[in-house]
């Protein structure tokens, strides 16, 4: 027996999850298009749009409170309501780190960007594919990627460390661009917080589809050593 | 039964197999249900949960051509050896049925004429008083202990009829769709009684409710029919967390889920 109903319903959640983490990718790859730019009528707007991704999100949570009050998911389905539950919390955030980004534009007013970018918009390029691959396997349940995909997180975070050290070297030849710097490396650890809940959403994956809860290791841990040491 | 050789499970079945004549209801249980907790036993209809359940108090005894194959040890020792007797087995181990079944007598007597043929020579009023506490019924029927059970609500005539059930002390009941033929108050009381009373007994519940199971048990029995045989078997044991939130087996996921058929 099928429970078509119920089958459709979950289908319908899991499409809005898509739709939600592409409004997500597109507000970050816009916000760090628009920093490129120096566009703050862009930035503007992708601040403004937030409140979509927000709205969105709710009216996800509240399509799976439904279910799961009128339909006493168990067992799969359970676990599926329960993630995806968190799984869009995660993507609020994510679209937060958009709009963090979209902020440092328009305080930055009319100042020139303290040199050209060229690793962040790499590591916005790395964020959103991704979430978008993340959350294609979090739709087929693909353990295999979302196992794969949190270990490409080192890149971002080499990406990062190389952007930290670039901005002290700055900082340290002339300490009048240390506004300047800051604001860019605000936006880099935007970025590296947006991959970094990317391993949450896989991690969620793998309990819907095997159902054991694991921590996927990080190796922030090892980045923040590696920091403390080389001072 | 007078070996109280202390085990580590109130009951425990080996290579069980149930028959009605040449038919093999129940086929193969090894189950350990665990002292003072609830067990519940799920699955879809004519799976054999009741006739597994009905072994346990050798209440299958009443249908004449039943037998059964293997063991259901309680301390040790096997229920249907020869020289045990069936009616020490039912005191021991006690039942609750899906529609309340008082005996056409006063409330009192409902308590009191079981308690009785079972030699209780003690204080009946005592007695009386503690079990309808216990069934958490006290308070509702202690100006009208005198009237007749008939004239108590549905709820009010299940939980006589635990309160019946516990009088006489038994280790275990065995309770089939309890709350079944409830409101849904009703059977919220039951679910709420059954956590009190596991303090002081084992509970094996048969339900066709998931929900009830998932809520009021510490352990679930899944059982299921062999398709060629039409044999029912456990096909999973387990923590009723993890039946009902990560199950191994397939068929219970999709019974759990709904899926089931």
């Amino acid at each position: 027996m099928v429970r078509k109903t119920f089958e459709t319903e979950i289908q319908q959640v899991k499409d809005d999850v898509l739709i939600l983490g592409s409004m997500v990718e597109k507000a970050l790859l816009d916000s760090v298009e628009a920093l490129k730019k120096r566009d703050i009528k862009a930035a503007e707007k992708i601040f403004l749009e937030d409140r979509e991704i927000n709205k969105k999100r709710f009216e996800i949570e509240n399509h799976l409170m439904i279910l799961i009050a009128t339909q006493q998911p168990m067992a799969h389905d359970l676990r599926l309501l329960a993630s995806t539950m968190e799984i869009i919390s995660e993507l609020e955030r994510m679209g937060d780190y958009a709009k963090g980004i979209s902020n440092i534009n328009i305080r930055m007013g009319d100042a020139p960007l303290l040199k050209p970018l060229i690793d962040v918009p790499r590591m916005a390029q790395k964020g959103a594919d991704m979430l978008h691959r993340s959350l294609t396997a979090f739709v087929n349940e693909d353990v295999e990627t979302s196992k794969r995909l949190p270990v490409e997180d080192d890149e971002v975070d080499a990406l990062y460390n190389q952007i930290y050290r670039e901005l002290m070297t700055f900082i340290i030849a002339d300490p009048k661009v240390i506004e300047r710097a800051n604001w860019l490396l605000w936006v880099a650890h935007n970025l590296e917080r947006f991959a970094d809940r990317v391993t949450n959403i896989c991690e969620r994956t793998i309990f819907i589809a095997t159902g054991e809860m694991a921590e996927i290791k990080s190796t922030d841990d090892e980045f923040w050593k590696q920091q403390k040491q080389e001072k | 039964m007078q070996s109280e050789n202390n085990t580590q499970y109130a009951i425990e079945t080996r290579n069980l197999s149930i028959y009605y004549g040449k038919f093999e209801a129940v086929k193969d249980v090894e189950l350990k249900i665990e002292k003072q907790k609830i067990t519940a036993i799920i699955g879809p209809s004519g799976c054999g949960k009741s006739t597994l359940l009905r072994a346990f108090n050798r209440m299958n005894d009443f249908v004449v051509t039943s037998h059964v194959k293997g063991e259901i040890l309680m301390h040790g020792t096997n229920l249907y050896s020869k020289e045990i007797d069936p009616v020490e087995v039912r005191r021991r181990i006690g039942m609750v049925f899906q529609k309340p079944n008082p005996f056409p007598k006063s409330i009192y007597e409902n308590i009191a004429w079981g308690a009785r043929i079972n030699g209780f020579r003690g204080n009946m009023d005592d007695l009386v008083e503690e079990s309808l506490r216990g069934a958490a019924l006290w308070d509702e029927v202690k100006d009208k202990l005198k009237e007749s059970a008939y004239a108590l609500s549905g709820g009010q005539q299940q939980r006589l009829c635990i309160a019946r059930t516990i009088a006489i002390q038994p280790e275990i009941i065995l309770m089939d769709e309890p709350a079944s033929a409830l409101d849904p108050i009703s059977t919220l009381r039951i679910e709420e009684l059954m956590q009190e009373l596991k303090k002081n007994y084992t509970i094996i519940i048969v339900t066709h409710n998931m929900q009830q199971a998932a809520r009021v048990s510490d352990y679930t029995a899944m059982m299921m029919l062999y398709e060629e045989t039409r044999s029912g078997t456990v096909i999973e044991y387990d923590d009723t967390k993890k039946i009902f939130t990560n199950p191994k087996d397939k068929r219970t996921e999709d019974y759990v889920t709904g899926r089931f058929g």
